[in-house]
């Protein structure tokens, strides 16, 4: 199990250094620079030059990569160039902001999706059912950007809540009650955008694999028994049943760094996805290198922890065996 | 039966967006000046009195040029003439007034005739995409199914670092580190291979799984007996058994190129005002207030939706990954 894990870890670190490695270089290699985006078009050469040296983008690529790499080994990641404070911070506060949106709309999405699935998974006919798979399938439709859009034109409609932003400006000066909730009437908005159309993912994800458990011959068997049918779906069957839903969970954060994407940039949540598409506009190869580390950090560890619960669901994998195919990726 | 269903809403759609022009009404780019964000004209068939008429419209009148109201003028009515002019629809007397029945955005231009227009460069960008990825993909993964060992893994691993990039972040930085000024071709095409990019190792997973199970079965064998060379076997014999597996994967890669499409032009990474397209008119009403009083310049998300829930139920339960963002 420990060299399993650290296995598993060195991959992690692989993982971020490659993606933010990768997106230095990419930014870098684009054509135009932070200094040459800084002053735009009809700027003097001298100019540009000037604040290329002053910002240490004249030097060779070469230099530059292995001096950044070995400045973010040490946890350094540089000072951001749009906005002249260390990419950490930066990077940290917002990632932080991003991860509220993301572990509220992953919950949600969970408690509702994994009970949604079991009942349509474990009835066949009915109304109920029958509603949820309607509602599921419609839901799958409304990706994220649509779903924020509809629901900011709601939200706008009916001033139920904020449309955008995290907080209203002084609304911590009131106390740690009143600033909190201030953010838990903003949060509704972007992490339903977010979780709706993840809960039907997950809801389509379950009612599959629920199906599938009670087709096996132990349900057969425990039904014999003469265990009520209740007790087998939401005890016996529903753990084997969570395997595959925790094993696309590793897949789901990226869905869900994807779809806090837009729905930052839709809502105005300061998050890391608006972060680093204002890095990516001004060329700010640091700042978005850095983004790029935080992002594949989330996804590794994310993919880790869905590795450990997929272990504790499903006896047959624990202990270094092969995972299946259907567990991978 | 929902599937039949399914399939021809979907082939609709794309008809209409292939006939756009004999469909919109208007130009897509015309500004109509004295009609800025104009509501729907519906057309109708029961006039005010209560009356049956042959299909006809209201004209609209402005009632606040600051507030940007409108009405409709309920003592005139424009009769609605078929096949008039090249176009399917019009109105016969547009004196008072272009016929909008999807409204007019915030330049005063026709709202349907951008959104037929538009899912003619969305759907086209996105029918180019899922192509350049099921070819892609097709390739990678037949050749890693069918050669096996190290380069079967090598591709596989490579295919699984890209599945678990979040694909949002992957094309807008890729879009971002290209030359961001370009014209309207050059972003079509630009976009549909960069959308391949990150497309491809779906269906490059599919097609190898099944071509790894064909590669064992006796036909292959008796093609390889007969003297069929590698790229033989596995171009003539073995793809066509993946027909099943591509369909499905292009099925699911069309709608969420389409989405990446809408989500690029909304943050202004893709396709400019001029062009319209479903992202670049949702990037014009991406405004709170805008959003409120003008809904219907949300139209495109309600395409979006349309285009995406046929997918989704033409290949309902079947298996293939019902999650894919």
């Amino acid at each position: 199990m420990l060299h399993y894990l650290a296995r598993r870890l060195v991959a992690a670190a692989v993982l971020v250094a490659v993606v933010s490695s990768g997106a230095l270089l990419l930014t870098r290699l684009a054509p135009g620079d932070f200094a040459s985006e800084l002053f735009g078009a009809g700027s003097s050469a001298e100019q540009v030059a000037r604040a290329r040296a002053r910002y240490g983008l004249d030097q060779p690529l070469g230099r530059q990569y292995v001096s950044w790499m070995s400045r973010a080994v040490r946890l350094d990641f540089g000072d951001s160039l749009l906005y002249h404070r260390p990419v950490l911070a930066l990077v940290g506060q917002r990632a932080l902001n991003t991860s509220l949106l993301a572990i509220v709309a992953l919950l949600f999405a969970t408690a509702v999706g994994i009970p949604a699935g079991i009942v349509t998974g474990s009835r066949r006919r009915g109304v109920f059912p029958a509603a949820i798979r309607s509602a599921s399938i419609i839901l799958l439709s409304l990706p994220s950007l649509v779903m924020s859009l509809v629901l900011v034109l709601i939200a706008a409609r009916t001033q139920w809540v904020p449309t955008g932003g995290m907080q209203t400006a002084g609304a911590w000066d009131a106390g740690v009650m009143a600033g909190l909730a201030d953010l838990a009437i903003h949060l509704p908005l972007p992490a339903l955008a977010i979780a709706l159309p993840l809960a039907a993912m997950i809801e389509r994800v379950q009612s599959q694999s629920v199906r599938e458990t009670l087709a096996m011959p132990f349900a057969m068997s425990t039904l014999a028994r003469g265990v009520p049918r209740h007790r087998l779906i939401w005890r016996d069957a529903l753990r084997l049943a969570l395997a595959p839903v925790a094993s696309i969970y590793g897949f789901i954060l990226g869905t869900l760094l994807s779809g806090s994407f837009v729905v930052e940039v839709v809502t105005a949540w300061p998050g890391l996805g608006r972060l680093m598409y204002d890095g990516l506009r001004a060329r700010d190869l640091y700042l978005v290198a850095g983004c790029a580390a935080a992002g594949s950090l989330f996804i590794a560890t994310g993919s880790l922890l869905s590795d450990v619960f997929l272990a504790w669901a499903d006896p047959r994998l624990r202990e270094g065996r092969r995972q299946p195919a259907a567990a991978r990726g | 039966m929902k599937r039949a269903i399914a399939a021809a809403c979907l082939s609709g759609l794309v008809l209409m967006a292939a006939a756009a022009p004999w469909l919109a009404p208007n130009d897509p780019g015309r500004t109509f000046r004295g009609f800025l964000s104009a509501h729907p004209m519906p057309p109708r068939v029961i006039d005010d009195q209560g009356t049956w008429h042959a299909p006809f419209v209201y004209p609209l009148r402005l009632v606040s040029r600051l507030e940007q109201r409108y009405e409709e003028d309920r003592s005139v009515r424009l009769p609605v003439v078929l096949f008039a002019g090249g176009r399917l629809a019009g109105i016969a007397d547009d004196t008072r007034g272009p016929w909008l029945p999807l409204g007019a955005d915030a330049e005063g231009r026709d709202v349907l005739a951008r959104l037929l227009f538009g899912g003619r460069t969305s759907l086209g960008v996105a029918l180019f995409a899922t192509l350049a990825a099921l070819a892609l993909g097709a390739l990678a993964g037949g050749i890693a199914g069918y050669s096996g060992g190290a380069i079967d893994t090598a591709m596989m691993r490579l295919a699984e670092f890209v599945l678990v990039l979040p694909a949002v972040y992957v094309v807008l930085a890729l879009r971002s580190a290209l030359p961001l000024v370009l014209s309207s071709w050059e972003v079509f095409a630009l976009m549909s291979l960069i959308f391949a990019a990150v497309g491809w190792p779906w269906v490059a997973r599919a097609v190898r799984s099944t071509i790894a199970a064909e590669r064992t079965r006796d036909y292959a064998a008796s093609a390889v007996s007969l003297g069929a060379g590698h790229s033989r076997v596995l171009f003539v014999h073995l793809l066509p058994a993946c027909r099943g597996v591509i369909g499905v994967q292009a099925i699911l890669l069309l709608p969420s190129f389409i989405l990446a499409e809408a989500t690029l032009s909304y943050v202004g990474l893709g396709f400019s005002d001029t062009v319209p397209s479903w992202g670049s008119m949702l990037h014009q009403a991406s405004n709170v207030n805008a959003i409120a009083e003008f809904p219907w310049t949300l139209a495109p998300a309600a395409a979006i939706f349309a285009v995406t829930l046929c997918a989704n139920l033409l290949i309902e339960n079947r298996d293939g990954g019902e999650f894919r963002d």
